[in-house]
């Protein structure tokens, strides 16, 4: 039985959704422009990981397990819609950067994958550090991503100017092909530091 | 807009796959080897044009009649799972051969991001439904060809002297770049 620290950690290093298990690289890819709608998009994902999880782990010994993949997206999809009205009342311009991805969260493969892979096996209180852990694991690489791409496509961090005038940014960064090149090369970078660390 | 720009536009300028980060799970998953690759874009052609003349048309006369708006992304997915489970198993009794060659490409499409995405675009953008069923088909060749070049590179990566720590995702992500460079010569052509 591994312990509750070990079931929160595992998400950010050793099961990182990003790095380690390659899932939800579409919205990845999309919203890493800038740092900000990075972070948004992390916490509109905990969210619903965080909500879905906890019902999923509740009603799983009352769902057949037959129907059990339709049942979930559909609470998973109540879960987004939520987020998205949420959104669209008290951060519209969030609501407006991150567009076509927010109901896109319905799909996004983290989001199933913990509800199949843990939460229907494991207690409420489980799933809600599981799905705490994972969640932030996601946030953490994804403004990371966003970081790199901002500061080097736009010459800021969180919307704040730091290269100076001197700096001329490199306008690929902030474009699709930016987004596939970085994330590649970040992907090779953490293949790398798992196996020198021992990471397995 | 006319029909011919939306086409070029979907397959070509606004490719989903490389412009639109749509679809990247199948698009890195099973872009392996050309034969797997044809047979998905294949499947993802047919699904993506009828679940986007379903989902038109109930977001159209059953979603904004009754002032549903916000039931979209439930109403979509509900739509799509249905309708792919629906397909699966008329092409079982009806066409054994065709169910072969697609039967397995199908449940990995109810989570393809780009058919929901594509559904939801189509409401977004106000398209009727002779422009939603143009749209999605041409979305879908473009996934399709996306598919095919993406496999014809990595059949070759497969030889190629590579540090360990690139191959798979890592260097078919940089690859991908590359080719979303060279996509976005045809944004100079025509865009929306």
């Amino acid at each position: 039985m591994t312990t509750l620290a070990q079931e929160f950690t595992k998400g950010i290093v050793k099961e990182n959704p990003l790095f380690r298990l390659i899932l939800g690289m579409c919205p990845t890819l999309a919203v890493s422009v800038t740092a900000i709608n990075s972070f948004g998009m992390g916490v509109s994902v905990i969210a619903v990981l965080l909500c879905s999880n906890i019902v999923i782990s509740a009603v799983r010994n009352v769902i057949p397990a037959k129907v059990r993949i339709p049942a979930y997206i559909m609470i998973i999809a109540t879960f987004v819609t939520l987020v998205e009205m949420v959104l669209n009342a008290f951060a519209p311009e969030l609501f407006e950067a991150l567009g076509i991805f927010i109901p896109l969260i319905v799909v996004n493969c983290i989001i199933l994958g913990r509800a199949e892979a843990f939460a229907r096996k494991n207690t409420i209180g489980r799933s809600i550090i599981d799905a705490l852990g994972i969640g932030l694991g996601y946030t953490i690489s994804l403004v990371l991503l966003g970081v790199i791409r901002e500061l080097f496509g736009a010459g800021s961090i969180f919307g704040y100017q730091v290269m100076g005038t001197a700096f001329e940014p490199m306008g690929v960064l902030a474009v699709a092909p930016g987004a596939f090149i970085t994330l590649g090369v970040m992907l090779g970078l953490f293949n790398y530091l798992f196996k020198h660390f021992g990471i397995e | 807009m006319s029909l011919l720009a939306i086409i070029f536009v979907a397959i070509l300028a606004d490719n989903i796959v490389f412009n639109q980060f749509l679809g990247i799970c199948p698009y890195l998953g099973v872009s392996k080897r050309l034969e797997t690759s044809l047979g998905m874009g294949i499947a993802v052609i047919f699904v993506m044009a009828l679940s986007a003349i379903v989902t038109w048309v109930v977001y159209n006369f059953l979603l904004i009649p009754f002032d549903l708006g916000y039931l979209r992304t439930i109403a979509f997915i509900l739509i799509i799972a249905g309708l792919v489970q629906l397909v699966e198993t008329i092409l079982k009794k009806t066409n054994p051969t065709l169910f072969r060659a697609l039967g397995i490409y199908l449940p990995l499409i109810t989570t393809n991001c780009a058919i929901l995405g594509v559904a939801i675009l189509n409401v977004q953008a106000e398209h009727n439904i002779i422009e939603t069923i143009v749209y999605a088909i041409a979305v879908a060749i473009g996934f399709t060809i996306a598919l095919i070049i993406m496999a014809g590179i990595r059949e070759r990566l497969e030889l190629a002297d590579l540090s360990s720590h690139l191959r798979g995702a890592a260097v078919s992500l940089v690859t991908a770049g590359i080719l979303s460079l060279a996509f976005m010569g045809f944004k100079g052509i025509m865009t929306l």
